[in-house]
């Protein structure tokens, strides 16, 4: 294994292309760093990002939020501001692991490892977030949800790394929530997890996106779940149809986590909770 | 494998050591620095028992690569105590028995120690989960919560 660290995203994404074998970049490494001590992948190269100009930023631009590739789950949570405007995003990232492995894991590393089951990811695809791949001469920006293709699989092209972590300005009369269901209060991988992101105009919602993770192979974005309560007032009515909706868009596994058939419930329960706190925090109720 | 050379800080001395590029700084430090305080329980980020901070974060050595320590600054379990004189928390974990076998302690040291750092005044729920990623196998956790929370009482008296 060759151990690289590169200053700019050209010279990773060209190592990339030049190398033969198994390439991983390096973030946090608290999934790469397991799979190569359990001998699951040994990188031939291993490219570390973190030594890149401005990878460890978080800063609020015109038009949202541009959240550097090495910035940890600790460094989001205690951002004055990014919490403020999309909590469902920061609490999120703030679910994995313990306090040793917000520390050190990114949101690129999250998304990149390519979990189903991975917690950031459907709050960033509620959220309408993208990423920004380099490679040698060029850049591209691809939405959140377009990234991972199953499990361990990403569209990124082999000398493609991601350079950055869009996140939109959240809306007037807007708010974002995630929840996640485990067996357990800590340290554990989600069984079900849902995002939720909406927008009002007095009581009613006008626009909204859901996602599930843990579901499918990868997370989705369920258009179906929006509708159902894109219009309403969140009632009664509309909490059935988005719960329903949800679930529906279920093909989970069986595991030892959970049951198909619990799966597929629990996305329904945990849609309409989260789509409560997005709709209290859209209305500015703390 | 060529060996990479690396440059860091260890509790406040500047060190040098050579490693595989795929060893991490846990080993880096039981096997290269003589530091052994920091354990290996499970070698996946799991136990907490390697814990150690790395520019002052709290982290997983053994998620960690020695590589990745040029230029940085780590704090270990032995950089605790002032030479011979314990740290107040250390005193507390003795008083307070919060130890059996002591595998766990010297990364629950470094955490709670971190945690105070952070915030002097945590409440129990507060501590409970800010070790939720530091195992312990003998104590049941209560000993070393009553530990925690009277060293912060008592840091608080003294400030
Ligand atoms: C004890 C423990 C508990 C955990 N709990 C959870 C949990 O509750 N929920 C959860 O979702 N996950 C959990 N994880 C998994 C892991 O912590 C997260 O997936 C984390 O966000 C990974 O981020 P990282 O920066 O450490 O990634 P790394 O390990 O550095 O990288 C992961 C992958 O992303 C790729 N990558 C990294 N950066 C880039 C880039 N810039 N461009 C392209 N590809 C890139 C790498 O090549 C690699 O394939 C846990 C892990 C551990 C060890
Ligand atoms: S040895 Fe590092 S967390 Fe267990
Ligand atoms: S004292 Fe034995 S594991 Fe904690």
């Amino acid at each position: 294994m060759k151990y690289h660290s590169p200053k700019s995203f050209e010279d990773a994404a060209a190592i990339a292309q030049n190398a033969d074998g198994i390439t991983r970049y390096l973030a946090g490494g608290t999934d790469v760093l397991v799979q190569l001590r359990a001998d699951v992948v040994t990188p031939d190269d291993l490219i570390d990002i973190k030594k890149i100009d401005g990878v460890h930023d978080i800063t609020e631009t015109g038009d949202g939020w541009t959240i550097g590739v090495a910035v940890s789950g600790a460094e989001m949570s205690e951002h004055p501001a990014l919490g403020m405007e999309w909590p469902g995003i920061v609490e999120a990232m703030d679910l994995i692991g313990s306090q040793q492995i917000q520390g050190r894991a990114t949101l690129v590393g999250n998304l990149c490892n390519g979990s189903p089951a991975a917690d950031s990811v459907p709050a960033l695809v509620a959220a309408g977030a993208s990423v920004t791949l380099t490679r040698t001469g060029g850049t591209r920006t691809v939405a959140v949800e377009d990234v991972p293709t199953g499990p361990g699989r990403t569209s990124l092209e082999k000398d493609e790394v991601v350079s950055a972590v869009n996140i939109p300005k959240q809306v007037e009369n807007g708010g974002d929530a995630y929840l996640r269901f485990i067996p357990r209060t800590e340290m554990d991988i989600a069984v079900v997890g849902c995002g939720v992101n909406l927008r009002l105009d007095g009581d009613t919602i006008t626009e909204a996106r859901v996602s599930l993770g843990a579901v499918a192979p990868t997370v989705l974005l369920v258009e179906e779940a929006a509708k159902a309560i894109i219009g309403t007032t969140l009632d009664g009515g509309a909490l059935e149809a988005l719960a329903s909706a949800a679930s529906t868009a279920c093909n989970p596994i069986d595991d030892k986590r959970g049951t198909i058939k619990f799966r597929t419930h629990v996305a329904g329960v945990l849609a309409k909770r989260a789509a409560k706190i997005a709709y209290d925090r859209a209305k500015g109720v703390k | 494998m060529s060996k990479i050379h690396v440059t860091t800080t260890v509790n406040g001395d500047e060190t040098e050591f050579l490693c595989d590029p795929r060893e991490t700084l846990l080993d880096v430090l039981r096997d290269r620095l003589s530091l052994t305080g920091a354990k290996e329980g499970c070698g996946t980020g799991d136990c907490g028992a390697c814990s150690v901070t790395l520019d002052g974060r709290l982290v997983c050595s053994c998620l960690v690569l020695g590589a990745e320590a040029e230029g940085k600054s780590i704090g270990t379990v032995e950089g605790i105590a002032q030479g011979e004189e314990l740290d107040p928390l250390q005193e507390k974990f003795i008083e307070y028995a919060a130890l059996q076998c002591g595998i766990c302690t010297p990364g629950i040291l470094v955490a709670t120690k971190s945690l105070l750092e952070k915030n002097p005044d945590p409440s129990e729920t507060e501590i409970r989960y800010w070790l939720a990623g530091n195992l312990c196998r003998c104590t049941g956790y209560d000993k070393i919560i009553r530990a925690v929370m009277d060293t912060a009482a008592d840091l608080r008296k003294a400030s």
